[in-house]
């Protein structure tokens, strides 16, 4: 049994936040480098260049990537053999962003409630996901996301009969219809089977893995890279003004399902794809 | 074409823009989105004036990020135009003059771009350091207790967008993609 006092599970969340919001992973940085080299649309290509050079700005002048900075994704993966001391787990997760988000000069996008709307001013409540794993270590990943892509984001309830075929389509239909609204190039986190609320979270983890890898399942990892070239058909193209490159990378996830269903989601990401992580 | 010009503009300038302008702006514009273009709507339902003269104005659909100290405003790229498509046509029919913003627009926004030879422009979207330091300064103007929602007068230097639909109703949302659409199988 190892003890944890809640504190570092705060200070850990601060520096996380304002981590994602200033820089990219390195390899959301390669995906956007190849892209400036292949985009046919001279217009693409400068707007894909603008946004290396807004890449640049954010880190160096400390500036978030975008002003969108999020509601505050927060996945946990706990050690099972991890005893929290000093206080709630999620009191300290929120402690986390209220501090990132006041300290850090990011920008506060939540609201108390959907309908009345008062900002909380602190970017508090995050939205926390806990998974009790094996071992005593705790895995913190922060993801802001941006809400004019979490905008175009579907859920799809397809039949068995629908098949592979049927995921693709969805998977086009949802990026068609995102268009502009969705600020391409667009990363598309995609989760099949499970439930109805199982294969949305599957598709907004799909999110967090690296550009430019594939699932371990072949049909899968195929479906990925036919999925990626077709978007790439489609002329969205930087901005919604046309080209060869409105997404950087197509990633998805599967699990069991029910014999009566097959339900796809469809979780897009704008190019700034934001997560950091630390293991404590 | 790349084109240079102060803002606000005559209406002459405005329709002088077409769909695919690379357009650089200077002077003044001001902020709202979706929380101050509902107090503003609800405003002129009741009857009362605008907390600023709308006419000849352009609004950008944003909300920056807190500014650090020294610096006029903090990350400051555009939002999903589309969620101001309610309000946006009675806007521009009390002489708004210009939008800019991301993402398509309604069938009744076009049709008052064009009653109005107003225009639509996108800033790109995700850029918001890089379009930050085109910004000089930032000063809330009114409804100063919706935080990033608050509506602010900018003063932009070079401030570059790009134009999607004109005065003439052209979309290139609509031609340029058309332009790059390759078979699919």
């Amino acid at each position: 049994m190892r003890e944890i006092d809640v504190s570092e599970i705060t200070s850990a969340i601060k520096e996380l936040c304002i981590e994602a919001n200033h820089t990219l992973s390195p390899d959301m940085k390669a995906a956007l480098d190849s892209a400036v080299d292949t985009e046919e649309s001279p217009l693409g290509k400068q707007i894909l260049g603008q946004l290396e050079e807004n890449l640049a700005i954010a880190k160096e002048d400390m500036i978030p990537i975008c002003q969108d900075t999020g509601m505050a994704v927060v996945y946990l993966e706990v050690g099972q053999d991890v005893h929290f001391t000093g206080g709630l787990l999620e009191d300290a997760v929120n402690e986390g962003v209220r501090q990132g988000y006041v300290d850090g000069f990011l920008r506060k996008s939540v609201v108390s409630d959907p309908i009345e709307r008062v900002n909380t001013k602190d970017n508090t409540p995050a939205v926390l996901h806990y998974f009790p794993v094996a071992g005593e270590k705790v895995k913190i990943t922060v993801a802001p996301k941006g809400f004019g892509s979490e905008n175009m984001s579907r859920v799809f309830m397809l039949k068995p009969a629908d098949g592979i075929e049927g995921v693709k389509n969805a998977v086009l239909t949802a990026v068609k219809d995102a268009g502009p609204n969705a600020c391409p190039p667009m990363v598309v986190g995609v989760g099949v089977g499970g439930t109805f609320e199982k294969c949305a979270l599957l598709s907004k983890m799909a999110l967090l893995r690296k550009a430019g890898e594939h699932s371990e399942i072949p049909y899968v990892a195929k479906m990925e890279k036919e999925l990626l070239e077709r978007i790439n058909k489609s002329g969205i193209g930087p901005g919604g003004l046309g080209g060869s490159t409105t997404a950087l990378a197509v990633n998805v996830l599967t699990y069991p399902t029910h014999i009566a269903g097959l339900p796809v989601a469809v979780n897009i990401c704008c190019h700034v794809n934001r997560h950091a992580g630390k293991v404590l | 074409m790349d084109r240079h010009i102060n803002v606000p503009y005559t209406k002459e300038e405005a329709k002088s823009l077409k769909a695919g302008d690379m357009v650089y702006l200077t002077g003044t514009i001001y902020t709202a989105r979706d929380a101050a273009h509902k107090r503003m709507y609800e405003a002129l339902e009741r009857g009362e004036v605008l907390p600023f003269d709308i006419k000849g104005n352009v609004i950008y659909y944003m909300g920056p990020s807190p500014a650090r100290e020294g610096r006029p405003i903090g990350s400051a790229g555009p939002t999903t135009a589309s969620r101001m498509d309610k309000y946006a046509p009675k806007l521009l029919d009390l002489g708004q003059s210009g939008m800019i913003g991301k993402g398509k627009r309604s069938k009744e926004v076009h049709e008052a771009i064009v009653r109005n030879d107003a225009v639509y422009f996108a800033a790109i979207g995700g850029a918001g350091a890089l379009l930050s330091k085109a910004i000089e300064a930032s000063e809330v103007i009114a409804y100063d207790d919706l935080g990033t929602e608050a509506i602010r007068r900018l003063t932009v230097k070079e401030f570059p967008v790009i134009v999607v639909i004109d005065s003439e109703g052209t979309d290139l949302y609509e031609t340029a993609i058309q332009k790059y659409k390759k078979e699919d199988e």
